[in-house]
């Protein structure tokens, strides 16, 4: 055998070799099922409410697998437990971004903590995440889809319903961490712009767990009584509002006084609340329990059919799981593949139908359309709706209301591609776009 | 995004509410029923129920007043179901049901004509009709005057009170002649204030004297405009307005003082069990926060088996807590902090260690969700003293509680066998073991005692906060910051220190916000201990 022969023999074989070796990656990419990465703490002091995320998903995920799974595989859930601590979402999304087993896509996290964490893993490895909370809003990543609320979504309709009862004084309490604060920024911003003084604004900041809130109640009780009708806009998170709603039901305030509206108390936190004190006091959501279409009523039988619970309550953040996921299941069908970046450009203009009967689409910026709609607490722990927008609202990823902010907009559709764009001058400050 | 569905405007609505309780005072004093003035309308039920059917709640309200001014005979129960969100119409059908409950997924309904058994219903099948907050306030209105025809003393007193600052020209005639046919002082009292009010918003100098010294808001409300105004009564509105606040400012700051001294309780609660295992025995426990939780824990689990008697509950888990957190204490000191003695920074380290056992523990055996420990009814709302000063009465129950602990505690410290061998070990414990005094099983016992003050600390959070697996952790530095204030091994010293540091905290609170407050305070503190390392008391004698 000559040296050239046995040279072309090697090449031939390494060249056979490659091509079986390109085959069988192919067929596993193929043929083998699509990894859905679930990123929810399971202990910690996130495990209350992110718990429920995680085994809502993994009946989304069953559900689909018993409809005959995505382009025909089968869905694999991969459960992590970031156990409330945020730099541990970072190292687990990067666990499930990287390897082998790579998932497909992540639906995962909860505080906006977590989620600036998790952002530059999934940017670097090009990954998906779908983000089912309200959250502050002045963010849009080319990887993220933002299934929750907007402050557009949330907060400036909340506070326009009180406007339209009558309140002129704004008590803005909450936690003191980076969402009630960039919020409570945006409607201070927007309330002046309304012609409130800054007299009849009052904003205060608690730690997280704050459980001794007698004087700032009566704080607001005193602020309350000056003759102008007043309400309370909370942003106060967790485990502070038992004892918070306690206070104010002890001080003798009612929702007939000084209503309180929050945007971070839903079904989940109310059943640790004895509610019959606080009849009337309302939340802002984009989804209540209570929400009266089939599609809602479906979904209630499910979930207490897969938890087994007659008592198992539904929330805003699950909503939002169930359309982003829907969202991405048809973008996968839509593309052909799970491919990131195939699926990235296929699930913008997505229209799947929500829990209120009505249906969202992903718009440009990762955020989606979402009916806003006010409930009052009753005293089952249920909230009952007693306004809700004509039409569903569009996220904005960039508030108008602050003037960093005002002329930035999202879109990440070809050729703009960009998540920072300034409308006036044009130029584009996050994305591909930007070069 | 301005479209809203139309509102009830305020205006309007006020007016009714006040029709109506004029109404309720008249119904007594002038002896006439409110039905008898509105012209009974045709009342085919079924049309007074349909006209609930509609998503304007203006008109619900119109059609609730119809129901009451109505004469069918359900009118009572159906605006009582109306508030409690019960009465509903049949999705897709023609009745009309009241849900008799809804606590669970599957109701039970009646007929809301007939009130005859009608099987089941769900959210599917039965549409609620929903109310809102004015709503809710006019049904509560239509219903007291329906049940109000005799008219009670204490609901004229509310009606009375309500109308303080809502007479105007239309009705003052009316109120006035009320008065004087009204027989109780009580009722009279607000019924003056409201008239005078109403005078000198008319100008009557006289009615100001009326007026001097009331704490009501509404009447501070409507006289700043008075005094700032060029009227001639307005230096006298003014005079009268700085009686008022000078006085407000004074209850203010009582309202303050129990402000902190109720924050203050609950520090010292949570601190004198570690005033004990650490000022005594020289122990760092950093699992006391957790002995606190099994305490909360414990008053949740009596709770769970005594449903309907949160009295009867909390009044067991006083001693429930306090032995079951104690027999933990006693275990830890047996199994743990015995073999380490003399050793402070592993036994920090092991009680770190057990503390998170102790957390993870209660994780697994009673999930993390935080757990609703119900209080009892005199537990719940307010003592009101006058109108600027209130003590909510959960807050009063632990401090007059914390009193309590502390008196008892500081009496077996003083006046018991084991009092005396305890301070006699904790001064020389090799003198005293050489007086026959057993120390190791001393040591046992005030360990067990720290843990069970512990426990009692938790009975009374439950009472306060929430009981959650992580109750203990947010309360055990600021336990050693007061121990270390106030003077290590020293109860009178940790009662003052934390006493001092919850009025300084809630003081501070109102003008920098919770979150520098604590800092400040932690500031102060770390200063202090500088400049005085023994804390405020010094340990008196030698410590060996």
């Amino acid at each position: 055998m000559t040296t050239t022969s046995l040279r072309k023999l090697i090449a031939g074989s390494s060249i056979a070799l490659g091509l079986a070796g390109f085959g069988t990656a192919a067929v596993a990419q193929d043929e083998g099922p699509i990894r859905v990465g679930i990123l929810h703490s399971l202990s910690g002091t996130m495990a209350i409410s992110e718990s429920t995320l995680k085994d809502e998903m993994l009946m989304l995920i069953a559900k689909q697998n018993d409809a005959g799974g995505l382009l025909g595989r089968k869905l694999e859930p991969v459960v992590m437990d970031p156990a409330s601590d945020w730099s541990l979402y970072a190292e687990q999304a990067r666990d499930m971004l990287t390897g082998d087993d790579r998932v497909d896509v992540i639906f995962g996290n909860w505080t906006s903590a977590s989620r600036k964490a998790v952002l530059p893993v999934v940017e670097e490895l090009n990954g998906l995440l779908f983000y089912p909370v309200q959250y502050e809003g002045e963010e849009s990543s080319e990887n993220i889809f933002y299934t929750g609320a907007a402050p557009n979504q949330q907060a400036i309709p909340a506070v326009d319903y009180l406007m339209s009862q009558g309140v002129e004084r704004w008590a803005l309490l909450g936690t003191d961490y980076v969402y009630p604060r960039t919020t409570n920024k945006i409607l201070e911003a927007y309330l002046k712009a309304n012609g409130v003084a800054d007299d009849d604004i009052m904003v205060n900041y608690t730690p997280f767990g704050f459980s001794d809130w007698q004087s700032i109640v009566s704080q607001v009780k005193d602020f309350g009584s000056q003759g102008k009708k007043t309400a309370v806009v909370s942003t106060i998170n967790g485990d502070a509002n038992v004892p918070f709603y306690n206070e104010l039901a002890n001080q003798g305030i009612s929702a007939g006084d000084i209503p309180v509206v929050a945007f971070s108390v839903g079904e989940q936190e109310l059943t640790g609340i004895d509610t019959a004190p606080l009849v009337g006091h309302m939340a802002a959501w984009n989804y209540f329990m209570s929400v009266d279409s089939d599609a809602n009523y479906d979904f209630i039988d499910d979930w207490v059919a897969y938890t087994g619970n007659d008592q198992a309550v539904t929330n805003d953040p699950m909503e939002a799981h169930f359309i982003g996921f829907n969202m991405w299941a048809q973008a996968v069908e839509k593309a052909g593949t799970t491919d990131v970046d195939a699926v990235k450009d296929s699930i913008i203009g997505v229209t799947v139908p929500n829990l209120s009967g009505g249906a969202s689409t992903m718009m440009p910026n990762h955020h989606i359309t979402k009916p806003v709609m006010i409930g009052e607490i009753q005293d089952d722990g249920q909230f009952s709706v007693v306004w809700q927008t004509p039409t569903t609202v569009a996220g904005d990823a960039w508030s108008d209301y602050l003037p960093e902010s005002k002329n930035l907009i999202s879109d990440w559709r070809a050729p703009l591609r960009c998540g920072k764009l300034d409308v006036e001058s044009m130029t584009c400050e996050d994305g591909p776009g930007a070069e | 995004m301005s479209t809203f569905k139309e509102q009830p405007a305020r205006a309007p609505l006020r007016g009714r509410n006040i029709k109506l309780l004029l109404c309720l005072l008249m119904a007594w004093s002038l002896s006439f029923i409110s039905q008898s003035v509105f012209a009974a309308t045709s009342s085919e039920p079924r049309a007074l129920l349909e006209a609930l059917d509609t998503g304007n709640f203006q008109a619900k309200g119109v059609a609730a007043q119809a129901i009451a001014d109505s004469d069918a005979e359900q009118k009572t129960r159906w605006l009582q179901a109306l508030l409690d969100g019960r009465l509903g119409k049949e999705r897709r059908g023609e009745r009309f049901y009241i849900v008799t409950d809804d606590s669970g997924r599957e109701w039970p309904i009646i007929d809301a004509i007939t009130f005859e058994d009608a099987g089941t219903g769900t959210r599917r099948t039965v549409d609620i009709f929903k109310i809102n907050n004015d709503l809710r306030t006019q049904i509560e209105g239509l219903l007291a005057s329906l049940s109000l025809s005799a008219g009670d003393e204490a609901s004229r007193l509310a009606a009375a009170r309500q109308l303080i600052g809502e007479i105007e020209a239309d009705n003052a005639a009316s109120v006035r002649q009320m008065r004087n046919e009204e027989e109780s002082d009580a009722v009279r009292q607000p019924l003056d204030v409201a008239l005078a009010l109403y005078d000198v918003q008319q100008g009557d100098a006289e009615a100001l004297d009326t007026l001097r010294g009331n704490l009501d808001t509404r009447i501070r409300n409507t006289l700043v405009p008075i005094a700032a105004g060029d009227s001639p009564l307005a230096a006298e509105a003014r005079s009268v307005l700085d009686g008022i606040e000078s006085k407000r400012v004074w209850y203010d700051r009582a309202q303050t003082l129990f402000f902190g001294l109720s924050a203050g309780s609950i520090l010292v609660l949570a601190a004198i069990g570690l005033a004990i295992t650490f000022g005594v025995m020289g122990v760092i426990n950093m699992a006391h926060g957790e002995l606190i939780m099994i305490g909360a824990y414990t008053t949740w689990l009596i709770q769970q088996a005594l449903p309907g008697q949160p009295g009867l509950a909390l009044a067991l888990a006083i001693p429930g807590g306090f032995l079951v957190a104690g027999a933990f204490g006693v275990v830890i000191e047996r199994t743990v902090i015995r073999f380490l003695k003399g050793r402070p920074l592993e036994t920090l380290l092991a009680t770190f260690g057990l503390s998170l056992i102790l957390q993870q523990l209660v994780r697994s055996v009673f999930s993390p969700l935080n757990r609703r420990v119900t209080s009892p009814e005199w537990m719940q709302g307010a003592w009101q003293i006058n109108e600027a000063l209130a003590f909510t009465l959960n807050r009063l129950g632990v401090l007059l509680f914390c009193l309590a602990v502390f008196a008892a505690l500081w009496a077996l410290m003083r006046f018991t066998r084991l009092g005396l061998e305890v301070r006699a070990v904790t001064q020389n414990r090799a003198m005293a073991r050489a007086m026959g005094v057993r120390a190791t099983r001393v040591d046992m016992l005030t360990f067990g005692l720290g843990a069970g003050v512990a426990g009692l600390a938790g009975v009374a959070l439950s009472q306060l906060t929430n009981v959650g697996p992580n109750l203990g952790q947010s309360y055990i530095v600021d336990s050693f910051l007061v121990v270390v204030f106030g003077g290590v091994g020293n109860l009178w010293g940790t009662l003052v220190a934390g006493m001092s540091l919850g009025v300084i905290n809630q003081v501070l609170q109102p003008w920098v916000g919770a979150v520098l407050a604590k800092i400040i305070v932690l500031v102060g503190v770390i200063l202090f201990i500088q400049k005085r390392p023994q804390g405020i008391f010094a340990p008196k004698g030698r410590t060996s």
